[in-house]
């Protein structure tokens, strides 16, 4: 299990090396000077290389990047420009807990609803409720998060009056309920879409799982249906539900920008969002690489809980 | 007929035996398409799919015939509710919805293909390569990986800042996130065909390694890249229109679906028409696609799915 663990964490550290070059390289391969943008469309060209000159853009790519690493590593993401004189990671960590919290109630949300349609689909494979749990899958899949986020504002908020259509509350300043009430219409958005990939993913496995021997075993020995689902075949196809969970997390916080501009929740898609409008490279630069990290290290966490139960894998 | 020396079977010249193979392919296609239709399902999408290419190639045709066009703001007809003369309403500028959901159609339509098209020649390209280069495969696996690592969105919406939010840099943003899947599979599948005894065959036969490659792994390998063809297809769909909803993708006037959608967000209150017209048919959209390719995969590839 050490060895695995081992080899697993070194081999993160080429992929995480990747990930940087690849999002350095994409800011600042790309056409358009950010000295020239900073400034304005009034800027001298005395300006700009002033300016060049200050930023260090003038040094060699490698030496632009190196700097920028090691700035990353001590935790310095550099200033932005739309918030002038702002530290990134001040803006970053201010906007984070709206995102992370949208993010888990849509996780919950999403295996409340996909993980019983799934072990419901692989059970009564071919009937009505199979086809049912199909179609509304693809629905999931097919619709982006903003368009059922758009649906239920209209449903609930515009004609039925039941809950906000925009707007966040601090569930430790304002109380847990107003919490609720704000994020659901949101969380639901979000979650419904992952939801549809769950419902298959869990539906796929647990009919796999459902065909092997052991199951059969169990059957013949007269075990009851619900505690073949339940206990025997579901702790199987639980692996590849994490994975999907795993995935699901990463998918909710980079599809929460475009839920959080719709909700007008501040949180770090609406950061990102506005940094866009703003022309702000330093913040995009830092929630992509903080975002992709993260995705890193989650897959690392998957591939460790995947080794820990499944000793298949860890002795390949 | 009196056989030939030189054949072993009568009745099977070469001219016989090519009669057969044609035969033989056409029955097997008729198969197909039979068994495609059976799939209600994958109708469904075909269905779903020629309705919305009808509007966007019949675009000009139907909002000529109907008098409205998707430019023309008239102030005086702000916010108006669906009637006979704008029959899906009108948005905050006057503008008819109707004509601006189609000419929309052009715009997704126009961007879903081209990116499924680019992706897949490059990613193709790449991954075919890759399965003979060691060095060239490593590389393009971590590249791969580095760029998987970035949620779709997030790298789309990089690359449209650097670029300038216009359509051909759309269409650009997203090939480059849509060429890592397609290169995977196709990798993947070049090194399963490369395991063949055809395949070394014509190794020791002294073949080059481009015509190997390309007239007869590419082929072989086209089914599976086409399904995801379709399905790139259907994200790309998706991820302009919520390009355009956070204002990173095609600008207004522009009619695209996901623009409407935010514009029309703020005047939720005012008009439902605005928001659920160009909603449904994004939704129809990506919808048929998904169905489509869900089909066309257990066409081609029914070892997969469910």
């Amino acid at each position: 299990m050490k060895k695995y663990v081992l080899k697993r964490l070194l081999s993160l550290l080429p992929t995480i090396f990747i990930v940087s070059v690849v999002i350095f390289l994409l800011v600042h391969l790309t056409p358009g000077d950010p000295a020239a943008a900073m400034l304005g469309e009034d800027a001298t060209q005395a300006d700009i290389a002033a300016l060049h000159a200050k930023l260090g853009l003038d040094d060699p790519l490698l030496v632009q990047y190196g700097r920028w690493i090691s700035n990353c590593l001590r935790g310095d993401f550099g200033m932005s420009t739309s918030v002038v004189g702002k530290p990134v990671l001040e803006m970053i960590v201010s906007h984070f807990q709206p995102t992370i919290l949208l993010a888990v109630y849509s996780m919950l949300i999403t295996m409340l609803i996909a993980l019983p349609c799934g072990m419901i689909a692989a059970r009564k494979r071919g009937t009505a409720a199979d086809y049912t749990v199909s179609v509304v899958s693809m629905l999931g899949i097919s619709l982006p998060s903003f368009l059922m986020g758009l649906g239920l504002v209209l449903l609930m908020a515009v004609w039925l009056r039941l809950l906000p259509a925009s707007g966040y509350k601090n569930p430790f300043v304002d109380g847990f309920l107003p919490f609720l009430r704000y994020m659901t219409l949101p969380a639901l958005s979000l979650g419904f879409i992952h939801a549809g990939y769950m419902m298959r993913m869990t539906k796929a496995s647990m009919l796999e799982v459902l065909g092997s021997d052991y199951i059969k075993m169990a059957r013949s020995k007269g075990v009851p249906e619900r505690s073949i689902t339940f206990k025997h075949a579901f702790r199987n196809a639980q692996l590849t539900v994490i994975t999907v969970i795993g995935q699901g997390f990463i998918s909710a916080l980079a599809g929460a920008a475009v839920v959080e501009r719709l909700f007008n929740i501040p949180g770090m898609g609406s950061l990102m969002v506005d940094s866009i409008e703003k022309r702000d490279y330093q913040v995009i630069q830092a929630i992509t690489l903080l975002i992709a990290m993260l995705n890193v290290l989650i897959n690392l966490v998957i591939d460790l809980i995947y080794g820990a139960a499944d000793p298949r894998i860890r002795l390949e | 007929m009196t056989p030939s020396a030189s054949h072993t079977l009568p009745f099977q010249s070469p001219e016989d035996m090519k009669r057969i193979r044609r035969q033989l392919v056409r029955e097997q296609r008729a198969l197909s398409v039979r068994k495609f239709f059976r799939n209600k399902l994958s109708v469904v999408g075909l269905a779903l799919v020629m309705l919305i290419l009808a509007c966007a190639l019949f675009a000009p045709l139907i909002t000529s015939l109907m008098g409205v066009d998707p430019y023309t703001a008239t102030m005086s007809k702000r916010y108006t509710a669906p009637c006979a003369e704008h029959i899906f309403g009108t948005d905050h500028l006057g503008r008819d919805i109707f004509a601006r959901v189609l000419y929309g159609a052009q715009i997704s339509m126009t961007v879903g293909f081209t990116v499924g098209l680019l992706s897949a020649l490059v990613g193709v390209t790449l991954g075919l390569y890759a399965s003979t280069h060691k060095v060239l495969d490593n590389l393009l696996m971590r590249v791969c990986d580095g760029l998987k690592a970035i949620p779709n969105i997030l790298l789309a919406i990089t690359l449209m800042v650097m670029l300038g939010a216009n359509m051909r840099n759309v269409i650009i943003s997203l090939t480059v996130v849509s060429i890592p899947g397609v290169a995977r599979i196709a990798r993947s599948q070049a090194l399963l065909a490369r395991e063949q005894t055809y395949v070394e065959a014509m190794r020791a036969l002294g073949a080059r390694r481009e015509r190997i490659l390309w007239r007869h792994i590419a082929p072989n390998i086209i089914s599976p890249v086409i399904v995801q063809m379709t399905f790139t297809f259907a994200t790309a769909i998706i991820s302009e229109a919520s390009l355009s909803f956070l204002g990173a993708g095609i600008p207004s006037p522009a009619p695209s679906w996901g623009g409407m959608l935010n514009e029309a967000r703020i005047y939720l209150y005012a008009g439902w028409w605005m928001v659920v017209f160009p909603a449904i048919f994004t939704a129809l959209s990506v919808l048929g696609f998904n169905l489509f390719g869900d089909g066309l995969r257990d066409l081609l590839d029914p070892l997969s799915g469910q």
